[in-house]
């Protein structure tokens, strides 16, 4: 590339350029500070005090939304339900979608057809994701009703059940996310010299031997960068779960977005809902600075 | 780091047997296909029921949920493309998601020219103070977000959804755009300031059409984003004329609740534009959704 990128302008500051920055920068500044900075700042105000949302925050009760947080079961249940997703989407959805990468960057007949097939569920919206999936585990039509009824059992209500509503959320999320992931590995893999797996090819490396000390490797920066969407994705999951269960039954698929949805937008506890996004929030910026320092300073 | 991490991943290894790069052949290759084909099934599976089972009568479904309908009953289909209703959610989320682009590429264009062109007091203070956008999603300031529009007196409007949906991509617009303008060669603003040109022409002139992939790639991931929003629409609009497609569809959804065949119609129409947007243009939005995180 051109080596002049890395060396800063040293260009004094003309008239021109004063008019540039007073006219191009402020409407950048205004809409995010308005729209993004102010509210989350807002959020961690309105988190100290017990508000309908109406008039001016007064009455002041410290931290005490955080402690109803704490002792609120469907809030801890919905804790445990983001992590969940959390640990399906790296332990199951990223291999998978790794595993199916292989298949497809290689030459197989078809194989521009197959990454299409399986990035399409990506592009749809969640809500139609989870609305459709509604209907495949619908207890008397669909995918569940058909099954039943052919094994002739009775009709079986997944979405109606404590103990299976949420694998039915996390089907969904695999079946949603792993193509974009695929997408992902697909080009970390076309990225790959060829020269070096010939190479070990000709040293008589197994296929085995290539993958876990070639393949791999070459492929860390990306699988970096895909276990931080998946973290980020399913942390702020909640447009499917809407369609697919409201966050029931008996409240126990709820995630921290959707619990806020519930339990602070749609009853206008402006407090305690703000504390709820401030808690999410910490989680987010932790995960955030946290992983980026760790894990993805040489990318 | 890295060990612990990749135990996991053996198994479909061991499935995937072919490294990359190498043309399948023989029985391996026959046993590869025929495993994307079985997954492909799996993936288009509700996507295939979810059109067909539009065609049928409820009866018929519930008796036969992933064959060829008995008779097509293509009035389902009909009924919905011919109401008004279908066409205004779609009409309303073309008009969010236009502006919402629209506005995106011009302001974040604007301010990322500012911070790879010029030097001021305080440059590096503002671009990071952008870039915290990058750090949380929309959902955790929600009802902040929500009060202030309400004040504002955009609730109910498109500018409610549409200004908050710009405000939380120029993190990532700006710093896409960034990156990008900083990789044109220098020499090509001294020339331009050589030859009299300013940094208002240099910017639209100049910067604004050798970029076009990476303005594109913002575009794509705006479009798709709004698009498909859901949390914003659902606390901002309240009126059923204003509804973006995702909420009518689950109005239509909860208006029709036992009616699957009605549902399943509507909600094929409605992802239709997207299906068919995604087989014209696939390689660009593949290229545009992926390449905007790589390089995010």
């Amino acid at each position: 590339m051109v080596q002049t990128t890395y060396v800063e302008p040293a260009r004094r500051m003309t008239a021109n350029g004063w008019a540039t920055l007073v006219i191009f920068l402020p409407p950048a500044l205004l809409l995010f500070t308005v729209f993004v900075a102010l509210p989350m700042a807002e959020a961690a105000w309105y988190g100290f005090f017990n508000w309908n949302g109406y008039g001016r925050p007064e009455k002041f009760i410290g931290l005490k939304n955080y402690g109803y947080l704490i002792d609120n079961a469907t809030f801890v249940r919905s804790l445990i339900n983001n992590g969940l997703i959390i640990a399906v989407s790296l332990l199951v959805q990223l291999p998978f979608a790794l595993g199916v990468a292989m298949l497809v960057a290689g030459r197989v007949p078809g194989a521009a057809w197959f990454r299409m097939i399986f990035f399409l569920p990506y592009v749809l919206a969640d809500v139609a994701a989870g609305l459709i999936w509604h209907f495949m585990f619908d207890g008397d039509y669909g995918l569940v009703g058909a099954i039943t009824h052919g094994l002739g059992l009775q009709p079986f209500y997944l979405l109606a059940s404590k103990d299976w509503a949420f694998s039915a959320v996390l089907i969904v999320v695999l079946w949603k996310y792993f193509g974009f992931h695929m997408m992902l590995y697909v080009a970390g893999l076309q990225g790959i010299d060829k020269s070096l797996l010939e190479a070990a090819e000709m040293d008589g490396a197994s296929p085995w031997q290539r993958f876990w000390h070639i393949t791999l490797p070459q492929l860390g920066p990306m699988i970096r960068l895909s276990i931080f969407f998946s973290v980020i994705g399913a942390l702020q999951l909640f447009d499917v779960i809407v369609p697919l269960t409201g966050g029931g039954p008996f409240e126990t698929t709820n995630t921290m977005v959707s619990f806020l949805y519930y339990f602070g937008v749609t009853r206008m506890r402006a407090g305690f809902g703000s504390a709820v996004g401030v808690v999410l929030f910490i989680i987010c910026v932790t995960f955030a600075f946290g992983y980026r320092r760790l894990f993805m300073r040489e990318d | 780091m890295a060990d612990t991490s990749y135990d996991v991943i053996p198994e479909a290894a061991a499935a995937a047997h072919q490294p990359s790069g190498h043309a399948p052949h023989g029985l391996g290759g026959i046993a590869i296909f025929g495993t994307l084909v079985v997954l492909a099934a799996i993936v288009l599976v509700p996507v295939y029921a979810t059109i067909i089972d539009g065609f049928k009568e409820l009866g018929d479904f519930q008796s036969n949920p992933f064959g060829l309908p008995h008779v097509w009953v293509w009035r389902n289909y009909w009924d919905i493309l011919t109401s008004y209703r279908y066409w205004q959610v779609l009409g309303n989320s073309l008009i969010m998601a236009a502006l919402t682009v629209a506005l995106t590429l011009a302001v974040s264009s604007m301010a990322a020219f500012t911070f790879a062109h010029l030097r001021f007091f305080g440059d590096r203070f503002l671009l990071n103070y952008l870039q915290l956008g990058l750090l949380f999603p929309l959902a955790t300031a929600i009802l902040p977000l929500f009060i202030r529009i309400r004040d504002l007196g955009l609730l109910n409007s498109y500018w409610g959804v549409i200004l908050p949906q710009v405000a939380f991509s120029l993190a990532m617009g700006v710093l896409l755009m960034r990156n990008a303008f900083k990789q044109l060669p220098n020499e090509l603003l001294d020339a331009a300031f050589m030859d009299g040109c300013g940094y208002f022409r240099f910017f639209f002139f100049v910067t604004l059409p050798l970029v076009g992939p990476i303005l594109s790639t913002v575009a794509v991931i705006s479009f798709v984003g709004s698009w498909n929003g859901y949390l914003l629409p659902l606390v901002v609009i309240n009126s059923d004329s204003k509804y973006p497609w995702t909420l009518g569809m689950m109005a239509y959804q909860g208006e029709y609740t036992t009616a699957w065949q009605l549902v399943l119609a509507f909600i094929t129409l409605t992802i239709l534009p997207a299906i068919l947007m995604f087989l014209m243009a696939q390689r660009y939005i593949v290229a545009g959704l992926t390449a905007g995180a790589v390089k995010g």
